[in-house]
């Protein structure tokens, strides 16, 4: 089978050049797109299975073909893994004739699957994980970082809190490579708006009880409390500082990282307050409520940013394919750096030559549960963080691929 | 390369709020390897479903209100009889077959019984954790002047300790207990004497059950309620065990509160270690004292 | 008298010339066959369950934590490729001469202990090692040492290659097989054999038990090192997910599925959960579920294991109902049959 495969190649690469344009030539192969994700642990509620559903209605929508093939979606769980999600693109790739692989959440596993992707230049849409790295040191010409990084959730989240008067901090940090590079990127701009990291702790992964670490936090007397960790970690720790009475003795949490489903888990009552930043909420205007709905008939549940991306970046990279009329990894991409964004989520949104799409970032607030009026109604949206002050400079970029002037 | 040592001691009422949580912390500790003690000190089986019959006990007491409007109070008592139920079905239809063979069988099968019963948890309920609410009665916190103390905290450690000791008395002083300990040492001879031995092994694993369970209620509404919530504490509440000596009551209760405190210096001081400390003190007991403070002689 | 563990007894007869002659001629087709990747991670598991068998059959202990010597060679050989710049082999000798150095350190400290007490110390060191894996900066935390390069081997194979890295892991495999095999098959193995079945007489008739177990430990450690080493090449990763003791727990798996104690039943056990990990992967939770079944099925019913259950019913087949059966005398000699 693979034989056949590869003898289908090389005739259908024979043809390629013969017929002498060497640019725009699809390979005559469905397009796959291989949504991978964390379906059965910690982040299944951010990605998971609404991811892929996400990309299906992205197919869907471009009527299920494109340049003349059609377009499949497959899925896969990698498991918060690196080995396993490198397996599983290698094996897609190799085998199964996968073009491009949408999501993975975990930004260890994004970082394994990048360098794979990078080798074999196939397209890798981003839009679970969350390190800056991936369109810094480690930053691709095929990948594209779709949704947001710990660069904007650092500059949305603690820059808008300094901005409110929270000067003093205390980290609450998850002890891995995720959780120090949001404490870091956030202590950053809470040192430059003039505010005091007064100090930090670091978690193990995985704990269940917070109480010791919120003790502390309580008595450095820090205004803010950021918690630099996610999933299960972010919603225990809210949890348990209420339990504390932690808000309510005058200093104010800081999820550094928060999805809706994680206020969905929490309910208003324990998560009101909470500041956040987002790329997108499914109640900010017209177009996000009728695509939200869609989506959430089929869920029972709020999309998350991570979904609503998977929508918008596999409908990008397929207008892209049938505007260069190529599947080609590389080529796609420079076709979707040409093409403006716009879609339910992103207004004039650029993808740059690091990988990094530039968007808009929102700043939301979640209600208390009287302010809240029907289903869902759970965020307040405080501010609009624009693309510019949201990412990275190119200017302070680590990326090999940015041309320094 | 290693995280910050926290060389600089906190003032003490910092300090005694710290050892407070670690013996709440203790408290759990203390309640899910005594229920391991009692298995292995009666059964001779190391009981690696501990950790899913935990989550069970969550979980009971998460569907009663979610589906059948049964409050906390109950579910302390509904959830204990049915996940201990559940476990006496276990005890006959697997794990009685293993009575004769090596310790690791009874060990590679209760970790067996442990994945099936997780995985078919994840299935249906991911990995994301479920809320229950701490109960009405129990809300708010009392100022003790060092620390504010949440009062369901408060209950933990009474009811745990009320648990134990309970346990101990029942073991080590009553009747039953006494015949429970002469079955363990001299099975035959006890069931000459006209007490149903196999009987009394059931029902003995299912109280040990049953005490995962209700600490599984009593966990329900400060940690997370999740599939995974056994999986993540069973090797702790192993190392606990052992580091008590295997088959002692007063062993693992002693070594789970102390733990627990251990535990919460731990995280004042080196908080990355605290999951791993438990392991060091494990490996040094385990080479130093192998049948643990208060244990039989390996 | 808490019956043991099934030891080698009839099971460590090799497999017949026939059977050997299909799996090597198998061995050689397979790249051609199956996605290149997927049978060398079956080979290094492989490997892995063969040495951690040497452990646990042959000597009779089980061990909780032999991910460490398997997750810490795959990290020094992934970091030394990488950073050193050293080629494959070098690697690959660096990796499991670390994981050699552990397995006496650890070695010593826990075989002073005896059946679960043994294990339970070997968890401990792990979880320690786990731990340090996490800290320490050169090992890339939950991020693992990634982009490692497989290099070219003598100076002119390049290891890119699928094919050319296959045959290269086979031939580690093999050199690894053979190791083991050697070992059992030798005056050394007899007296492994002889202190499983019953310590204290070995003791007796002079033979320092604690010495040969160490030595079977340090072997049995090593030769997981190069498992783990091969690996990270392999898949150009090394990563936490090697040190867990999730992967202590499928060793065990890999052994008991396979049959505890006999020449080509780990082999086949890490054939067999590699096969589930990779085909059944879409079915997520279901996996664990499987998992636990199987772990429930094969030590209640089938405890002698796959291979372990097909040769003792070959044997039946192959002798009459006659009593005299070399299936019956030897387990005569050791008492009752397990199961």
């Amino acid at each position: 089978m693979r034989f056949a495969g590869l003898v289908a190649t090389i005739g259908l690469a024979a043809t390629a050049a013969w017929s002498g344009t060497a640019a725009a030539q699809m390979s005559g192969k469905p397009i796959k797109i291989g949504v991978l994700s964390d379906m059965s642990s910690l982040y299944a509620d951010i990605g998971g299975s609404g991811s892929v559903l996400a990309a299906q209605m992205a197919v869907k929508d471009m009527g299920g073909s494109v340049a003349g093939v059609p377009v499949q979606v497959v899925s896969a769980d990698h498991q918060n893994k690196p080995d396993t999600g490198v397996a599983i693109v290698r094996r897609w790739i190799d085998q199964e004739g996968v073009d491009a692989v949408v999501d993975v959440p975990t930004s260890s596993v994004a970082l394994a699957v990048q360098q794979v992707m990078k080798e074999k230049q196939k397209v890798f849409l981003i839009s679970g994980a969350a390190a800056s790295d991936l369109t810094g040191k480690a930053c691709s010409p095929t990948g594209v970082h779709w949704t947001y990084d710990t660069y904007a959730l650092a500059h949305g989240t603690g820059g808008a809190l300094v901005k409110q008067g929270g000067d003093t901090w205390f980290f609450i940090t998850a002890d891995y490579a995720f959780g120090h590079a949001l404490q870091r990127d956030t202590a950053d701009v809470v040192t430059k708006a003039g505010g005091k990291v007064l100090g930090s702790v670091d978690v193990p992964l995985n704990n269940a009880d917070f109480s010791s670490f919120l003790l502390q936090a309580q008595q450095s007397k820090a205004k803010i409390i950021g918690l630099a960790n996610a999933g299960g970690d972010t919603i225990n720790s809210i949890k348990q500082a209420a339990e504390f009475g932690i808000v309510s003795g005058g200093q104010r949490l800081a999820g550094l990282l928060v999805f809706i489903s994680d206020v969905n888990s929490l309910g208003l009552k324990a998560a009101q307050g909470l500041v956040l930043t987002s790329a997108f909420y499914w109640d900010q205007n017209d177009a996000t409520r009728a695509w939200s709905k869609r989506f959430t008939e089929q869920t029972h549940k709020p999309p998350t940013m991570v979904q609503a991306g998977v929508y918008g970046a596999v409908s990008h990279y397929l207008k892209a394919i049938a505007a260069a009329k190529t599947d080609d990894g590389p080529k796609v991409v420079a076709e979707m750096r040409k093409l403006p964004i716009n879609d339910f989520m992103t207004k004039n949104g650029k993808l740059r030559e690091d990988g990094r799409v530039m968007r808009d970032m929102y700043l939301f607030q979640v209600k208390s549960p009287a302010e809240s009026k029907y289903q869902f109604d759970y965020f307040k949206q405080l501010a609009t963080i624009p693309a510019e002050q949201a990412f990275r400079p190119l200017s302070e970029s680590e990326c090999p691929l940015v041309k320094k002037g | 390369m290693f995280g910050a040592w926290h060389i600089a001691i906190p003032p003490l009422p910092a300090l005694m709020a710290q050892l407070l949580i670690g013996l709440i912390n203790g408290a759990f500790y203390a309640m899910l390897s005594l229920g391991l003690a009692v298995i292995f000190g009666m059964l001779n089986i190391i009981n690696f479903t501990h950790g899913a019959q935990y989550m069970l006990g969550a979980f009971c007491a998460f569907l009663l209100l979610n589906q059948l409007g049964i409050g906390y109070w109950w579910a302390l008592a509904v959830a204990p009889i049915l996940v201990g139920a559940f476990g006496m079905g276990l005890e006959r239809l697997f794990i009685r077959h293993l009575y004769h063979l090596d310790h690791l069988y009874g060990l590679l099968l209760t970790f067996g019984l442990g994945l099936i019963i997780e995985g078919l948890f994840r299935q249906e309920w991911g990995s994301a954790g479920l809320p229950y609410s701490i109960p009405d009665a129990l809300t708010g916190a009392h100022n003790l002047g060092f620390m504010f103390l949440p009062n369901y905290r408060a209950w933990v450690i009474v009811a745990s300790l009320a648990m134990c000791i309970g346990t101990w008395f029942v073991i080590e002083r009553t009747r039953l207990g006494s015949y429970l300990r002469a079955a363990t040492e001299n099975p035959t001879l006890v069931q000459a004497m006209g007490i149903n031995v196999p009987r009394m092994i059931t029902l003995t694993y299912g109280f040990g059950v049953a005490l995962a369970a209700l600490a599984g209620v009593m966990a329900a509404p400060i940690y997370q309620v999740s599939p995974l919530m056994g999986s993540n504490i069973i090797i702790v509440v192993f190392a606990v065990v052992v580091i008590g000596g295997m088959g002692s009551i007063v062993g693992s209760i002693v070594s789970g509160f102390v733990l627990g405190l251990i535990e919460g210096l731990t995280k004042v001081f080196y908080p990355e270690a605290s999951a791993t400390a438990i392991f060091v003190i494990m490996a040094i007991v385990l080479l130093v004292k192998p049948a643990g403070f208060f244990g039989r002689a390996v | 008298m808490r019956r043991a563990l099934p030891g080698p007894g009839v099971f460590s007869l090799a497999p017949g010339r026939a059977v050997g002659a299909a799996l090597a001629l198998l061995a050689l087709a397979a790249p051609f066959l199956f996605y290149p990747v997927f049978v060398m991670k079956a080979l290094c598991f492989g490997l892995f369950a063969c040495a951690f068998n040497l452990l646990m059959g042959y000597v009779g202990l089980v061990s909780f934590g032999h991910a460490a010597f398997f997750g810490w060679a795959s990290y020094t050989t992934a970091y030394s490729v990488k950073y050193f710049a050293l080629g494959p082999i070098a690697g690959i000798l660096a990796g499991t001469a670390v994981a050699a150095a552990m397995g006496v350190v650890f070695g010593w400290l826990a075989i002073r202990r005896h059946g679960i007490y043994f294990a339970m110390v070997t968890l401990a060191l792990a979880q320690m090692v786990y731990f340090v894996a996490l800290e320490v900066k050169a090992t890339g935390g939950e991020d693992g040492i990634q982009a490692v390069p497989r290099g070219t081997l003598f100076g002119f194979i390049d290891l890119d290659n699928p094919y050319a890295m296959y045959y290269f892991v086979l031939a580690i495999f093999l050199v690894g097989f053979a190791i083991i095999q050697r070992t059992i098959h030798s005056p050394f193995g007899q007296v492994l054999k002889a202190i499983r079945e019953n310590e204290p007489r070995a003791v007796s008739l002079g033979y320092r038990t604690e010495r040969y177990k160490l030595l079977a430990f340090i072997l049995s450690a090593t030769l997981s090192g190069l498992a783990g080493s091969t690996k990270s090449l392999v898949f150009q990763l090394a990563s936490l997910t090697d040190v867990h003791w999730a992967t202590s727990g499928d060793v065990v798996l890999m052994t008991l599925l396979g049959g505890i104690g006999t020449v080509l039943g780990p082999v086949i056990g890490a054939a067999i959960l590699v096969s589930m990990e990779n085909y059944l992967a879409e079915l997520g939770s279901w996996v664990t579920v499987i998992q636990g079944v199987i772990f429930v099925v094969f030590v209640l019913v089938f405890r002698r294991g796959f291979v372990g259950e097909i040769e003792v019913w070959f044997r039946r087949r192959k002798q009459s109902t006659a009593a005299r059966s070399p299936v019956s005398s030897a387990s005569a000699a050791r008492g009752p049959s397990p199961g």
